[in-house]
């Protein structure tokens, strides 16, 4: 097999989980016959069947709350929102529900579904469908949160997902979906969840990012020694993994396209502060978008931290 | 003429009505052919969901309210805007991101807002106005100001819990209120018979003790009476209306091409519709009943015409906004 896409991976993960499980089931807006917006479920309805992969009415919070209640039941519902800014209207029932289940049946069940979404800045049209409101699940207990980059940990990040006991928000960057291709294993593998990964050895600096603003920090990096440690599972977060390098270089930039304050940056800068205080050898920096909505395309490029802002943060540190 | 009128059962239409119909129709249809024209040069970087076909919705409605009273409207919006009485230099300015634009250029053909004409702000959420515009008829009882509010949305909206809980609190207080739901049978590629067991829109109105009726929506003069019916009940106190009108929508879900091709939609349903154009149909109508002449119709379109060259070199020349509006209007 070829180079694919992180489309491709997707598919390719929901496919092979389905063939291993029939509880598996795929729910969403135009996911049969369309094959979703991004065409990530493409020939999955005609493969298992309608039944399998349910078309549904406009509806966020009924889809999400449906599925909550089919993976109470002991499905395995894969939802699909066409863009992250469509899951607010679903937020009421992973927060108030799907996050609680364990806890309110005191561990006896869960509400084991995926939501997946298209997330953060990517083709092109302002406000809500290019929304990267991670931090907004992170805060909310009971939820895993996932963001993959490559279209390998794509594909084995998702079957963790999907065979996790809890609920997971998989946060899909629409800008990489077709621009980035790789190799991809066709056979079973999975990528754990609550796992971070270091994407590119260094010394001098921690740069921890995920998804789109990972690839933006590797650019950067030309010239200075970074280690950079692509999150992937933004909740529960690897904890020992963002220590263990921020010991070793004593920096840490955070690198997110989300805005800042209340950011996700926030919470990392906090732990290294609590843990490794002692280690530092500058301020943290957090790189991230400003606190704006998102606009067009023409302003776009402001918004999102580009290579020459990373590269600032990362000079800023080195020269402290 | 009056006669002849009156002989059609259409004695409050006058002439000056009728021309008006026609006159909002054929801007919004010129408009939205501007869009298919120009939209291929890629200057317009925003996603556009145009109306083409559905034109006899927005103006029978909007002929009927007061430039004060208050429109909600949603993604598919440019003939809502035209409709209510916009002018097009600050939509172009928009679509081109451009800082003159009606949201300063920084949210695009699904984010249209003109306060002076009471549209509050639109956005991409399917159902995400109806609430809001709910909330405005109520804010203008309790305030005592005889305004109505339209609220359009589309058959999907028709899907979203929003939509009901909406109707359900307007009805029950008796609020100012006409919901009009452009039925074009499909949310995105999803045909209403895949999303909704009885298609039966307007029904609901009566499960919520309210007044419901379904109109052909490519019959200007059929929706101009059921919104009149509507704004005049809602204004008397007679609550929210539900105005269902079917229609049909010639291009595909976003961009300036028709989708057939792409397996969305049978051809022949195109066809049947596009044969219905109500713009055509209007024309056809008020030359044969002797309303208008050729030549009045013709100065109409060259006025347009005009208009839109006016605004689309207005939007050319315009500037892009700053890096620092970016950071502006978040509050204040
Ligand atoms: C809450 C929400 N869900 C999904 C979408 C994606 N979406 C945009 S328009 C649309 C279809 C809307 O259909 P309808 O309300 O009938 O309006 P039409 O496009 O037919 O005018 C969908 C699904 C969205 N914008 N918002
Ligand atoms: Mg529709």
């Amino acid at each position: 097999m070829g180079k694919i896409t992180i489309v491709q991976a997707i598919n390719m993960a929901l496919s092979e989980e389905m063939q291993r499980d029939t509880n598996v089931v795929i729910i969403g807006e135009d996911v049969g016959k369309d094959g979703g917006v991004f065409r990530v479920t493409e020939g999955l309805q005609e493969k298992f069947g309608p039944e399998r992969v349910v078309d549904t009415p406009l509806s966020e919070l009924g889809i999400i709350g449906s599925a909550i209640g089919m993976a109470a039941y002991g499905i395995k519902p894969v939802v699909e929102i066409q863009f992250m800014g469509f899951i607010y209207a679903g937020l009421e029932q992973i927060f108030s529900h799907a996050s609680r289940l364990r806890s309110r049946s005191r561990g006896r069940f869960s509400a084991p579904i995926v939501v997946r979404t298209p997330y953060g800045i990517g083709i092109k049209p302002p406000e809500l469908h290019s929304e990267s409101a991670e931090a907004l699940f992170c805060h909310m207990p009971g939820v895993k949160v996932v963001v993959p980059s490559t279209p390998y940990n794509a594909k084995g990040l998702l079957k963790s997902a999907i065979r996790d006991s809890d609920p997971v928000i998989f946060l899909e960057p629409s800008r990489l979906y077709r621009s980035i291709k790789a190799e991809v294993p066709e056979d079973d593998y999975t990528v754990p969840l609550g796992k971070a990964e270091v994407y590119q050895e260094g010394k001098e600096i921690t740069v921890v990012a995920w998804g789109t603003m990972l690839h933006r920090a590797a650019e950067a990096a030309e010239g200075f020694d970074c280690e950079i440690i692509d999150l992937m599972t933004l909740k529960p977060l690897d904890e020992e993994a963002i220590l263990k390098s921020v010991r070793k270089t004593g920096r840490l930039v955070v690198v997110h396209e989300a805005s800042k304050s209340g950011g996700l940056g926030a919470e990392i800068s906090a732990l290294v502060a609590e843990e490794a205080v002692e280690y530092l050898k500058a301020p943290i920096l957090r790189v991230a978008g400003p606190e704006a909505v998102i606009p067009m395309a023409r302003l776009e490029d402001y918004y999102m931290p580009g290579k020459e802002r990373i590269r600032k943060a990362y000079e800023k540190v080195m020269l402290y | 003429m009056r006669k002849e009128l009156l002989k059609y059962g259409m004695q409050t239409l006058t002439k000056n009505i009728l021309d008006r119909m026609y006159a909002s129709m054929l801007r919004i249809r010129m408009f939205e052919e501007k869009i298919v024209e120009l939209y291929p040069e890629q200057e317009m970087k925003c996603p556009v969901h145009l109306c083409i076909g559905q034109e006899a919705i927005a103006a029978g409605v909007c002929l009927n309210l007061k430039k004060d009273d208050y429109v909600f409207s949603n993604h598919r919006g440019h003939g809502h805007c035209l409709a209510k009485g916009s002018p097009m230099r600050p939509l172009f300015a928009e679509f081109y991101g451009k800082a003159t634009g009606c949201s300063k250029g920084k949210g695009g053909s699904m984010h249209l807002v003109d306060a002076e004409r009471g549209i509050l702000g639109t956005s991409a959420i399917v159902g995400g106005g109806i609430p809001m515009g709910v909330g405005a008829s109520l804010a203008s009882m309790l305030k005592n100001e005889e305004r109505v509010t339209a609220i359009f949305f589309g058959d999907g909206a028709y899907d979203e819990g929003a939509f009901y809980e909406s109707f359900n609190f307007a009805s029950l207080k008796k609020l100012p209120v006409v919901f009009v739901c452009e039925n074009n049978f499909y949310a995105t590629n999803s045909h209403q018979s895949a999303r909704q067991p009885g298609c039966r829109i307007s029904d609901t109105a009566a499960a919520f003790d309210a007044h419901g009726v379904c109109v052909d929506g490519n019959d200007v003069i059929a929706v101009y009476k059921a919104a009149r019916d509507s704004v005049s009940r809602a204004a008397r106190g007679g609550g929210p209306s539900l105005i269902e009108a079917k229609t049909y929508r010639w291009k595909g879900h976003v961009g300036p091409e028709a989708d057939f091709d792409k397996g969305s939609r049978p051809k022949e349903e195109l066809d049947y519709w596009v044969e219905r154009c109500p713009v055509k149909a209007f024309r056809a109508f008020l030359l044969e009943k002797n309303v208008t002449t050729p030549k009045e119709m013709d100065e109409v379109a060259s006025a347009i015409k005009a208009e839109i060259d006016d605004a689309v070199s207005f939007a050319r020349a315009s500037p892009y906004p700053e890096a620092k509006e970016l950071l502006e209007d978040l509050y204040i």
